[in-house]
């Protein structure tokens, strides 16, 4: 059984629905990421969950037990706040061990178990400090090691990295991967940066003006893309106007706008007819300066009409026919890989049949 | 213009130290006027009736002005904060003559308890302010995130909140203390005749001479009064309000 099941979830703020008919189910041991752009639910979602917020409409089951009627602080679940919210009247110690201290664990037992917790996130020397004097990466370890102390069933992290400079944040991503490992406990982690949500997550819901638009594996969200929002949002993508002339099970034949015929996959299954679009991924287009010979790929000849260069791949702009404008990668394998072509040349472009996917509208 | 406004403050101080009776000229340094001061039993009882209404008043004001805070931050009420703010831009001079009116409509002899009340009701609004500035500046989701690690309502209350808010409380009190002490308009209304505080005691003692007594009891009264305000500032930026 699910550890947590949101059935049918929808919440109002004054007449505007900020998350509706939200349905998902998170399994124990789960790194499962709820993702989306500002604005799209994915907090208001989270805040339901820990019961700071209560849906106007839908149920929340924990282990199949409706949690409408359990106030924040009986729930098994602790949240990691954006703004960590570190108590800052009170010691490092004391911030990790006011879990302990309302569930009023023993003053005797208390202290070795906050020393170990101190441990665990490398702050043994900080327990007396006051929040104040710490770093943001420190304060972010606190608050991690405050939510974990009395093991919750599930902890709910909203945007923890978003405050952390570049380095930091790489350096947290690795740290909660191997963390939520170790302590077995199910996490459930609110972002707006579809990198993080792709680098951490077992599973990812995206999330689009209050409605889940997918839910899926990293590669599935990344690769299957359900409709445009999401093959839009996650990474970057091509999307080219396409109808589909004649289909063969998933394999389908595409009428696309400026391209005429190409070869894809479907996402969902779709009827002749059918209007959409083709998203291809910049990758997975290759360039070449000689056309290149392979049965099933499709061909295109373009004009590079522009470049930027981004240290461990360019990208270019490629303008095939007279409209249609196409962003292809390609990594920087050598140290002249960035001035392989340039605006003006002329090139060749191609991709596999199984490298485009057919998403139709509606 | 700083000069002016501090001048006539130094010039008081100096000359509860002069030995000249008239005080015109400087004929050398004592104590004597100050040991006029603590002999005098009138000046004395004046201070120990300011000093129980300060007191009293601040001490009441402080739980009902906190109150308010509370609800002023708590609840986003239309009516409220025009309530407690507007007390604030009334003239002295009016509240002193509406209140007098109004306890003689009650039929409340005037004295100790009409001057205690006149204080409580004045100083709320100055207490009140001080606690939602303080509560302004804390971090919501720390409410959120104690109620989150298994604080109840009124846990979440007595350990955070409550805390967080105790410099403004104190700061909010002794700003409450000082305007009590110092208040000479409103009093003057409610007292009756029995009761004498020690602004009005220098006041009626002005009116027959100017001794040098009174520039000593002055001079403590604005060190008492310095010291409280200094100790008002300090509070008020010192325990961080947990503002990311």
């Amino acid at each position: 059984m699910a550890l947590l099941e949101i059935r049918h979830v929808t919440k109002r703020f004054g007449g505007l629905a900020a998350v509706s008919d939200a349905s998902l189910e998170i399994q124990p041991g789960e790194f499962f990421t709820l993702l989306g752009p500002s604005g799209c639910g994915k907090t208001t979602l989270l805040r339901m969950i820990a019961g700071f917020d209560v849906p106007d409409a839908g149920q929340i089951l924990l282990d199949g037990v409706d949690l409408a009627a359990t106030p924040p602080e009986r729930r098994p679940f602790h949240t990691v706040f954006q703004s960590y919210a570190l108590f800052p009247h009170m010691t490092v110690a004391d911030n990790i061990a006011f879990p302990l201290r309302m569930a009023k664990v023993d003053e005797r037992k208390l202290a070795a178990r906050v020393a170990a917790a101190l441990g665990e996130v490398r702050l043994q020397d900080m327990g007396t400090r006051y929040p104040n004097a710490l770093s943001g990466g420190q304060k972010q370890r606190v608050a991690l090691a405050r939510a974990l102390i009395d093991r919750p069933r599930l902890l709910l992290l909203d945007e923890p990295l978003a405050a952390l400079d570049l380095k930091l944040r790489e350096q947290m991503q690795s740290e909660l991967i191997s963390l939520q490992k170790d302590v077995g406990i199910t996490f459930v982690y609110v972002t707006h940066d579809q990198g993080e949500a792709l680098a951490l997550s077992h599973r990812i819901a995206v999330m689009n003006e209050g409605r889940v638009s997918q839910i899926g594996t990293p590669d599935e969200v990344y690769e299957f893309p359900a409709n445009r929002f999401v093959a839009d949002f996650i990474g970057t993508c091509n999307l080219l106007d396409a109808r589909v002339m004649a289909l063969d099970g998933e394999r389908v034949t595409l009428n696309v706008a400026g391209l005429g015929t190409v070869r894809a996959w479907s996402s969902r299954p779709c009827q002749q007819g059918d209007r959409g679009v083709l998203a291809l991924r910049p990758e997975k287009i290759q360039l070449d300066r000689a056309p290149s010979s392979g049965g099933e790929a499709s061909h295109f000849l373009g004009t590079i009409r522009g470049q930027m260069y981004l240290g461990d791949v360019t990208v270019y702009k490629v303008e095939i026919g007279n409209a249609v404008l196409v962003e292809a990668l390609l990594p920087n394998s050598t140290a002249r890989g960035a001035r392989l072509f340039a605006p003006g040349d002329q090139i060749y472009l191609s991709w596999g049949y199984d490298a485009g996917r057919f998403i139709h509208d509606g | 213009m700083y000069l002016f406004l501090y001048l006539p403050l130094v010039v008081v101080v100096a000359y509860s130290f002069n030995q000249s009776r008239l005080g015109a000229e400087w004929t050398g340094f004592t104590l004597h006027w100050y040991q006029v001061l603590f002999a005098d039993a009138e000046m004395m009882r004046a201070a120990w009736n300011s000093l129980v209404i300060g007191l009293v008043a601040s001490v009441s004001a402080t739980v009902f002005g906190t109150l308010a805070g509370l609800a002023l931050h708590k609840f986003r009420l239309r009516l409220l904060p025009v309530l407690i703010v507007t007390p604030l831009a009334i003239p002295d001079i009016l509240w002193g003559v509406s209140l007098l009116v109004f306890f003689v409509l009650l039929n409340l002899t005037l004295g100790m308890l009409s001057v205690i009340l006149a204080h409580v009701a004045f100083c709320i609004s100055y207490v009140a302010v001080v606690i939602r500035a303080r509560l302004s500046g804390m971090d919501e989701s720390l409410v959120e995130a104690a109620r989150d690690l298994g604080a109840t309502a009124w846990g979440s209350f007595r350990f955070v909140t409550l805390p967080l808010m105790a410099p403004g409380i104190i700061a909010g009190a002794l700003l409450a203390f000082t305007m009590s002490i110092d208040d000479f308009v409103i009093t003057f209304f409610t007292a009756g005749v029995g009761t004498t505080t020690l602004p009005l005691k220098i006041y009626t003692m002005i009116k027959v001479t100017v001794t040098p007594e009174i520039n000593a009891v002055s001079t403590l009264l604005m060190v008492l009064t310095m010291l409280l305000v200094l100790a008002i500032a300090r509070l008020s930026p010192q325990i961080p309000s947990g503002k990311p």
